[in-house]
C-alpha cells in the first residue's frame, strides 16, 4: 500500500506529438482514482507510465517515496489488470496465478496459500486446473483480477478491465471492484472512458482531455460544479444542454436571438449555459417561478422505462436540447413545452476557454 | 448435391490413384528379386523376395568400399533431416525475436535482408558454400552437412508473423510478472508456438531428409551418405555383366520414403489440433 504521486509528467512520441502534457495528481494510500475521458485524452498512456510500459518524456513518478522514472515494472511493485485480460493461454489458471510468484523466487507453500486465498475472494477456486479458454468472459475476468490480488501490491492498475463484458456483467463486476478494492484497502488507478464506470467506481475523479486535466474531484463534486464545458457535456448521461448564449437589452439571448427570461449574464457579453436534462421542469405557463425559462417545441419522446427523454428544439431551429420527464408524461411532437431552469441548476461557462463561471 | 459430391469423390479418387500407384508398385517391385524384375520390368503383384530384399538393403554392406548399408544411411538421414528440422527452428524462432521484440537500429532492414535470402537458393550459392564448409575442415561430417544450410528466411518469416499476432498485453503483462526477455520466451513464447513449431518440424524434417545436392557434393565418405543419395549409388554398381540391384533400389526407396510420410502422420494430428484451437 502507497501513496503515487505524478509530478508534471509529460509524455511526447516521435519528439513532436505530446500525449500527456504535464500532469500532477497526488493519490493518496488507500484512494480508488479513476481517470476518464474520451479515446486519444491520455488516460492509458498515464496509466502504462505509472506500470513502467512507457516512458516518461519529461516529470517524475513517486510510488510511495520512491521515484520509480528507470524502476523495472516487476520491480514498481504494482499489478495491472488488462482490458483483454492478457491471461498466459497455455498455463493452467492456477499458473497463471502462480506465475509472477514463482518469477520472484517465493516458496512454493507460500505460492500455494497466496493463490488458494485469491482463488477463494473471487470464487474461482474451482476453476484453478482450467486453461483460459475453457472460462467465461467474467470468470477470466476474475482470474486476471486474481493474478493482481496475489502480488499482494502498493496499487493497482486497471487498464478498462470490463470493456471486453456484457453489459449485465460489467454493472456485476463493477460492484465486484469496488467491493474488492475497499476490503484489501489497496490503492487503485483505474482507466475507463465510460464515464458512468467512473461516477460509481471513484473516490476521485481525474477528467483528462487531450493530455491535460480537466478537473480532479470526487464524482458528485465534478457532476454539481463542472469545470469546463468538456466536464459538463463528458459527466453526466444524458450529456448536459449547452446552449451559446449572448447578452441582450433584458437578460440573455440565444445565438439565434430567442431571448431567455430571468437569467443574468455576470457582466458579461457572451457565455455558455448549461442545464442537465433532469434539471428542465416542464411548467404549465410562460415565467412561472425563478430562473431561466425556454419555449421549445417537442421533436422527440424517448422511453427508456424509469424516464422519458424529450428532445426538443426552440422555435426558430438552433441548439437541440433534452429534457428528462417521467415516464408518464405525455407529449406529443410538435407540443408547446415551457420549460424552466432553477437558478442553483444552471452552469455558466466562458464563451472562448469554456471554462466554469462562478 | 448428390451428384456433386459423387464428382467430388471421382476426382479425389483420381488424384490419389496417381499419386500412390507409383509408391505400390515400387513396394511390389521391390518384393522381386532382380532378375525377374530384368526380364519382366515392373511387378504389379507382391513377390517373395521381401524379407530377403529389405534385410540385404539394410544391413549388407555394399558400395565401393564394402563399408555402407542401407542402415548407417538411414541413420545419416535422420541425423540431417532431425538436425536440419530443429536447427532451422531453433535459428528462426530466435532470429524472429530478436526482430520483433527488440529495438535496433535497422531492425527493419535486417529482416528484409534475411527476407531477400529466399532469393538465393543453396543452388545459387553453393560454390561458395562448399568453399568455405571444406576451408573449415566440415567435408564428410554432420556438422558440414546440417549448419550452412540451417539458416532459414521462410522459417524467420513464419515466426515474425505468428510473433507480431501474440497481443502486446502478454508481454506487459510477464513484464510485470518479471519475467525478463529468456524467461518470457522460454515461459510464454515457445509454448504458444508449440503449433506452429510442429508445422515446421513437418516441412523441414521432409525438406532436409530430400536434401540431394548438397549432401551429394560434402560427403564422399560412404559412411556418411544419406539414403536419398544411397539409392543412386546402388545403381551404379554395374560390374562386368552383373544385373542391376533394381529390387534393392526399390526396397531403399520405399525405405526413404517411410521416415518422413511417419513424420507427416504423427505431426499432422498436432497441427490439426493447433489449427483449431486459435486463441492466444
Amino acid at each position: 500500500m502507497a501513496t503515487i504521486t505524478l509530478d508534471k509528467v509529460r509524455k511526447v512520441y516521435g519528439g513532436s506529438v505530446e500525449a500527456v502534457k504535464g500532469v500532477s495528481i497526488d493519490i493518496a494510500d488507500g484512494e480508488f482514482i479513476v481517470l476518464v475521458g474520451p479515446s486519444g485524452c491520455g488516460k492509458s498512456t498515464l496509466l502504462r507510465m505509472m506500470a513502467g510500459l512507457e516512458e516518461i518524456t519529461t516529470g517524475e513518478i513517486k510510488i510511495g517515496d520512491r521515484v520509480v522514472n528507470n524502476v523495472d515494472p516487476a520491480d514498481r511493485d504494482i499489478a495491472m489488470v488488462f482490458q483483454n485480460y492478457a491471461l498466459y493461454p497455455h498455463m493452467s489458471v492456477y499458473n497463471n496465478l502462480a506465475y509472477g510468484l514463482k518469477n520472484r523466487g517465493m516458496a512454493k507453500d507460500e505460492i500455494d496459500r497466496r493463490v488458494k486465498e485469491a482463488a477463494r475472494i473471487l470464487e474461482i477456486g474451482d476453476y484453478l486446473e482450467r486453461k483460459p479458454r475453457a472460462l467465461s468472459g467474467g470468470q477470466r475476468q476474475r482470474v486476471a483480477m486474481g493474478r493482481a490480488i496475489v502480488r499482494e501490491p502498493a496499487a493497482f492498475l486497471f487498464d478498462e478491465p470490463l470493456s471486453n463484458l456484457d453489459a449485465k456483467l460489467r454493472v456485476q463486476m463493477r460492484v465486484e471492484i469496488k467491493r474488492l478494492q475497499h476490503s484489501l484497502g489497496t490503492t487503485s488507478v483505474y482507466v475507463t472512458h465510460d464515464q458512468l464506470e467512473a461516477m460509481t467506481l471513484a473516490d476521485r475523479l481525474v477528467v483528462l482531455s487531450g493530455g491535460n486535466i480537466e478537473q480532479i474531484g470526487a464524482p458528485i463534486e465534478v457532476y454539481d460544479k463542472p469545470a469546463s464545458t468538456f466536464v459538463a457535456s463528458f459527466i453526466g448521461s444524458p450529456a448536459m444542454n449547452l446552449l451559446k448564449v449572448k447578452a441582450d437589452g433584458n437578460g440573455l439571448a440565444l445565438a439565434t436571438g430567442t431571448g431567455l427570461k430571468g437569467a443574468n449574464v455576470k457582466g458579461r457579453d457572451a457565455c455558455t449555459i448549461g442545464i442537465r436534462p433532469e434539471h428542465l421542469e416542464v411548467v404549465s405557463g410562460p415565467g412561472e417561478g425563478e430562473g431561466i425559462h425556454l419555449e421549445a417545441s417537442v421533436n422527440v419522446l424517448e422511453p427508456v422505462g424509469a424516464e422519458s427523454y424529450l428532445y426538443s428544439s426552440f422555435a426558430d431551429g438552433g441548439d437541440e436540447i433534452l429534457v428528462r420527464v417521467s415516464s408518464h408524461a405525455r407529449h406529443e411532437p410538435g407540443e408547446k413545452l415551457y420549460l424552466r431552469a432553477a437558478p442553483e441548476n444552471i452552469h455558466y461557462f466562458d464563451a472562448d476557454t469554456g471554462r466554469r463561471i462562478d | 448435391m448428390k451428384k456433386l459430391q459423387i464428382s467430388d469423390h471421382i476426382i479425389l479418387l483420381l488424384g490419389v490413384f496417381f499419386m500412390v500407384t507409383p509408391v505400390v508398385l515400387a513396394f511390389l517391385t521391390s518384393t522381386h528379386d532382380a532378375i525377374t524384375i530384368y526380364k519382366e520390368g515392373i511387378q504389379f503383384t507382391p513377390g517373395g523376395e521381401f524379407l530377403e530384399n529389405y534385410e540385404t538393403v539394410l544391413f549388407e554392406a555394399g558400395g565401393f568400399t564394402k563399408e555402407v548399408n542401407g542402415f548407417v544411411m538411414l541413420k545419416n538421414s535422420m541425423i540431417l533431416g532431425l538436425g536440419f528440422a530443429v536447427g532451422k527452428i531453433v535459428i528462426s524462432m530466435l532470429a524472429a525475436y530478436a526482430i520483433v521484440y527488440f529495438r535496433f537500429p535497422m531492425a527493419t532492414l535486417c529482416f528484409w535482408v534475411i527476407f531477400s535470402t529466399l532469393l538465393l537458393p543453396l543452388e545459387v550459392r553453393i560454390l561458395p558454400s562448399y568453399e568455405i564448409v571444406q576451408s573449415l575442415g566440415m567435408v564428410n561430417t554432420y556438422s558440414g552437412l546440417i549448419v550452412p544450410l540451417i539458416a532459414s528466411a521462410t522459417g524467420t518469416f513464419f515466426f515474425r508473423q505468428f510473433f507480431m499476432s501474440v497481443p502486446d498485453e502478454l508481454l506487459e503483462a510477464a513484464r510485470i510478472d518479471g519475467a525478463g526477455p529468456w524467461k518470457f520466451f522460454k515461459d510464454i513464447l515457445v509454448p504458444l508456438s508449440q503449433t506452429m513449431i510442429a508445422a515446421i518440424f513437418i516441412i523441414m524434417f521432409v525438406y532436409g531428409w530430400n536434401q540431394y545436392l548438397w549432401p551429394t557434393l560434402i560427403t564422399t565418405d560412404e559412411s556418411m551418405f544419406t539414403l536419398v543419395r544411397g539409392i543412386k549409388q546402388i545403381l551404379q554398381v554395374w560390374v562386368g555383366a552383373q544385373i542391376p540391384d533394381f529390387n534393392e533400389a526399390m526396397a531403399l526407396a520405399i525405405l526413404a520414403i517411410v521416415p518422413p510420410v511417419l513424420i507427416v502422420v504423427i505431426f499432422q494430428s498436432w497441427f490439426v489440433k493447433g489449427l483449431v484451437e486459435s486463441d492466444k
